[in-house]
């Protein structure tokens, strides 16, 4: 299982980590499941980081906007199939309070590191299992070319 | 005409894997019991055991929190959505 995204909205979530810097950026990928259990990306929702007492190493994304993009997503055929954020000058693997604030079992959960304002590294994350069973297992990010 | 409650991603398994379930109700908290009712699973991963709702579960109609509105008590309309969606957060 892999989570397909196309090299332009993959340049666009770490762009955003970049601009973002020192600060944490966040957002929702919005795709498709299919049979196998894999997901597409067909659009990145920038969203704001709500963490405004710590951006540097905290995020959270309004539920308001987390509504609005469901129900657009819906409309248009398609769903939450991720979300995406950054660490300043911090590796991009998931940290413990990632696993602890994690919820949405089956996503993918992207991960850049920007380290003095560059993009570094992106991964990806799958949520799996539940409440103390819950846990990410790496995922494979296939960058198409368009 | 039902109401309309739209169910994110991680609940679906616990829905009968909709992502919209019709409902019949006067108030967010009949509209939430009916999905639970059909679904026994869901109700867990919306309500602690004494019954509140999670913490990191946000129920919203139209586009308001109902922590912020009557909560259970707010009245529903027909044109009006209910939108289940876990919290989404994190950091370093």
């Amino acid at each position: 299982m892999a989570l397909k995204i196309p090299n332009a909205l993959y340049n666009q979530l770490r762009r955003h980590g970049e601009a973002s810097y020192p600060h944490e950026c966040c957002g929702v990928l919005v795709g498709e499941f299919d049979e196998a259990g894999g997901k597409a990306v067909r659009g990145v929702v920038q969203c704001g980081n709500t963490r405004t007492d710590s951006p540097a190493n905290r995020y959270r994304i309004s539920p308001s906007e987390l509504v609005r993009i469901q129900r657009e997503a819906l409309q248009a055929g398609f769903d939450i199939v991720g979300f995406y954020h950054s660490h300043p000058d911090h590796p991009a693997g998931w940290s413990a309070t990632d696993l602890a604030e994690a919820h949405w079992t089956g996503c993918s959960y992207v991960i850049t590191s920007v380290e003095n304002g560059r993009a570094v590294q992106t991964n990806s994350f799958l949520l799996l299992d539940q409440e103390d069973a819950m846990h990410f297992e790496d995922e494979e990010l296939d960058i198409i070319e368009q | 005409m039902p109401i309309k409650v739209l169910i994110s991603t991680p609940l679906r398994p616990y829905a009968g894997k909709q992502s919209v379930i019709d409902v019949t109700a006067k108030t967010v908290g009949e509209a939430l019991s009916d999905p639970v009712t059909r679904h026994p699973d869901l109700r867990k991963h919306l309500f602690s055991d004494d019954g509140k709702l999670r913490s990191f579960v946000n129920v919203y109609l139209n586009d308001e929190d109902i922590r912020y509105l009557s909560k259970d008590a707010t009245s529903v309309k027909e044109t009006d959505p209910i939108t289940i969606v876990p919290s989404v957060a994190g950091g370093i």
